[in-house]
């Protein structure tokens, strides 16, 4: 089934509107395009971050699909044990339905505090889809560095100072650890690329199995740019390759959108204050770094994807 | 009725069997490593529904456990030591759900210095979280709990651990008395769970943020959940005592109508404490003991009316506690018997760290000791049993 705006447009959200997300807020168009893709028979487990906390301030809830948040590291935990319940249940013809089964986090909970949880979910082939909305840093505790902060952001933790500029590290390729578990499917998408990542989410929920996609989604308080210019923002880290679309599926890379005019990350950069002293003084080095990472990770990406592994 | 050799793992397994779990999420861990196993090849033989889960860490078990219960199914684990102190976490959301399960508890040291034997640190540092604490004396009672508890549990809406001694029990082989397939099917009933997450036509949120103007309500109905589940307890083991002739209360009593002196115990120890209650009974004196069987709801009244007259009493603990004052059950027993009607000059021992051996000789020291005050002697409000100075 293909993405169809005219018929998206008739469709009936069910991450309703009246959430608490910040204006601008790029990961609840990840959360609500998700559900889009999904429908109504989906049911959902959510880790603790920005999305949980915003979407089910007691006596409110955002959800229009069953929903459950236990703590921050189990989301996959949690829902391999729905989906046992879902299994057993079937078996017994005490659920009739055929259900989605969708366990989300953020990059804090899935790259880092929820890393092992998410492995053995995966490892032990539960039939759910796990979606890591990537903001690139621990947003709801106030924009602390993750595994997913890129390289030279500043951050709370991670602040750029009179010697350090920002992040010294690089970021944690979580989409090919994932891939690395012999997954039937894993796969980038980004918000600003709405039909591609609905039909990643739609392709993954067809397949049977454990399926793994990490959706960018930019944060305009913890990056620090205009609040209107979230899709833009999104837009420039795919054409500047800096966030890759692609998908693994049985093992084999395929590039899902090869930009035609790939802008120079710097250009991204700019417009985001985390960067901002990056472009100060000798900081400028850190620039051409990230650059050169670009660079590898999509040559490296595409030597995949030409070998057809 | 089926007479059967087992050790406590055997026979809480065999009890997982019987009640048939729609889901078993769990992780080995010495000395409960066995009820995981034995139970692994049940679902190969095709024995049980069950749908088990080999999750990566406890903290996993208890949160797909948790997840499952919430999709509407009947849940089960098995733990101990260091395994339930990593699910301590997860432990506050089952409770605060509201949602039934059981764990199988094998009671064992906690880190450190490491040690895999027994003794009750584990299960004492998992008091708070809202979920029931059962303790066993031996298999049968390991057996009977684990059933009882499951139906407790989807009556009151708390989950429920049942604890066996590690080694002490689990390891040992003892003759158990067990109940049919049906029986145990016919007893626990039909599984009762608060809400379906998987009905997608009725969608729940559950697990919503609850801040300042919710929070306290709902924990406080928790607690009143807590309180109320001694009577729910109550009802299930009277009824399991008048269908199987095995009776059951928050506390048992051993031959404490006339004592003057007593001690309060939990566990496997138990049962040497009431061969030396024997022999002392014997030589003309009117001890008594007190067993602890429901340590979570704490049974305020019944051991208040259990210890109406005695002089003295000695607590005896299988944790240390920490707290530089007494062990949790000399604190918890000391408290209530503040509002009893009498008050027995009271005394704390932490007795079997790290699977130290409790021989009858070491229990009949602490009766000697209450002697001693009686005729006089001042004695260290808490001290430790068997323990090198």
């Amino acid at each position: 089934m293909g993405i169809n705006l005219k018929e998206l447009s008739k469709q009936e959200d069910l991450f309703a509107s009246g959430h608490r997300a910040c204006a601008g807020c790029g990961p609840a168009v990840a959360v609500r395009q998700a559900l889009l893709a999904s429908g109504k028979d989906t049911v959902v487990s959510f880790a603790t971050g920005c999305m949980e906390v915003v979407s089910t301030i007691f006596p409110y809830t955002a959800w229009e699909v069953p929903y459950i948040h236990s703590l921050f590291e189990n989301s996959a935990a949690t829902m391999s044990g729905v989906e046992a319940a879902y299994r057993a249940l079937k078996k017994k013809g005490k659920v009739k339905k055929d259900i989605n089964l969708i366990a989300f986090g953020g990059d804090g909970g899935t790259y880092d505090i929820g890393l092992q949880a998410l492995s053995g979910a995966m490892e032990r082939g539960h039939n759910m889809l796990y979606i890591c909305y990537d903001n690139q840093a621990y947003m709801n505790t106030g924009i602390q560095r993750s595994g997913a902060t890129p390289h030279g952001a500043s951050t709370t933790t991670s602040p750029s100072g009179k010697v350090i500029p920002g992040k010294t590290q690089w970021r944690k390729d979580l989409t090919e650890i994932m891939a690395a578990h012999n997954i039937p499917y894993a796969a980038q998408a980004c918000i600003s690329e709405w039909r591609d990542y609905m039909t990643k989410v739609q392709k993954a929920l067809s397949i049977e199995g454990p399926k793994f996609i990490v959706v960018f989604a930019p944060c305009q308080l913890g990056w620090y740019y205009k609040k209107e210019d979230t899709m833009k923002i999104a837009d420039m880290a795919v054409k500047s390759r800096f966030w890759p679309l692609y998908e693994v599926e049985n093992g084999v890379h395929k590039i899902t959108k090869d930009p035609k005019k790939v802008i120079p990350v710097e250009e991204w950069l700019k417009l985001q204050g985390r960067f901002r002293h990056l472009f100060k003084g000798n900081n400028k080095k850190v620039i051409e770094e990230i650059q050169e990472e670009v660079d590898a990770r999509w040559e490296k990406l595409k030597k995949l994807e030409e070998a057809g592994i | 009725m089926k007479v059967a050799a087992k050790t406590a793992n055997e026979a809480m397994a065999e009890a997982m069997r019987q009640i048939n779990p729609d889901v078993v999420a769990a992780y080995p861990i010495t000395p409960s490593t066995e009820i995981v196993q034995i139970f692994s090849q049940f679902v190969a033989d095709g024995l049980v529904d069950t749908e088990f889960v080999p999750v990566e860490s406890e903290h996993s078990a208890a949160s797909a456990c948790t997840g499952a219960a919430a999709a509407g199914a009947r849940v089960m684990t098995a733990t101990a030591s260091q395994g339930l102190a990593l699910m301590n976490e997860v432990l506050f959301v089952t409770a605060g759900l509201r949602l039934p399960m059981v764990i199988c508890e094998i009671a064992r040291t906690l880190s450190a210095p490491i040690n895999i034997h027994c003794d009750h640190s584990d299960t004492m540092d998992q008091r708070d979280t809202g979920w029931m604490q059962f303790y066993a004396e031996d298999s049968q009672e390991a057996y009977d709990l684990v059933i009882q508890a499951m139906k407790i549990s989807e009556e009151a809406f708390l989950p429920a651990m049942v604890s066996a001694d590690a080694f002490i029990l689990s390891h040992s082989l003892q003759r158990i008395d067990m109940l049919e397939d049906k029986e145990v099917q016919s007893f626990i009933g039909k599984h009762k769970t608060p809400f379906n997450l998987l009905d997608t036509d009725n969608p729940i949120t559950v697990g919503p943020l609850d801040l300042q103007d919710y929070y306290f309500e709902h924990k406080r109905s928790e607690a009143e959940a807590m309180r109320e589940a001694g009577k729910v307890i109550k009802k299930v083991f009277k009824d399991f005592g008048g269908k199987f002739k095995r009776k059951y209360d928050l506390i048992e009593e051993y031959k404490m109508k006339d004592a003057k002196k007593a001690i309060v115990i939990m566990g496997s120890t138990a049962g040497t404490a009431k061969e030396v209650v024997d022999n002392l009974r014997a030589d003309g004196e009117k001890v008594g003991m007190v067993k602890i069987c429901v340590f979570r709801p704490w049974p305020t009244e019944e051991i208040n009316k259990a210890l109406k007259n005695v002089d003295y009493l000695a607590v005896m603990d299988r944790a240390e506690g920490m707290s530089g004052f007494g062990a949790p059950l000399f604190t918890e027993i000391r408290s209530s018997l503040y509002d009893g009607e009498k008050k027995p000059d009271t005394y704390g021992y932490v007795y079997g760290l790290g699977g130290r051996d409790v021989k009858t000789g070491d229990i009949k020291e602490v009766f000697d000791d209450l002697k001693k005050v009686e005729n006089g002697k001042k004695l260290a409000r808490n001290s430790y049993l068997g323990v090198r100075e």
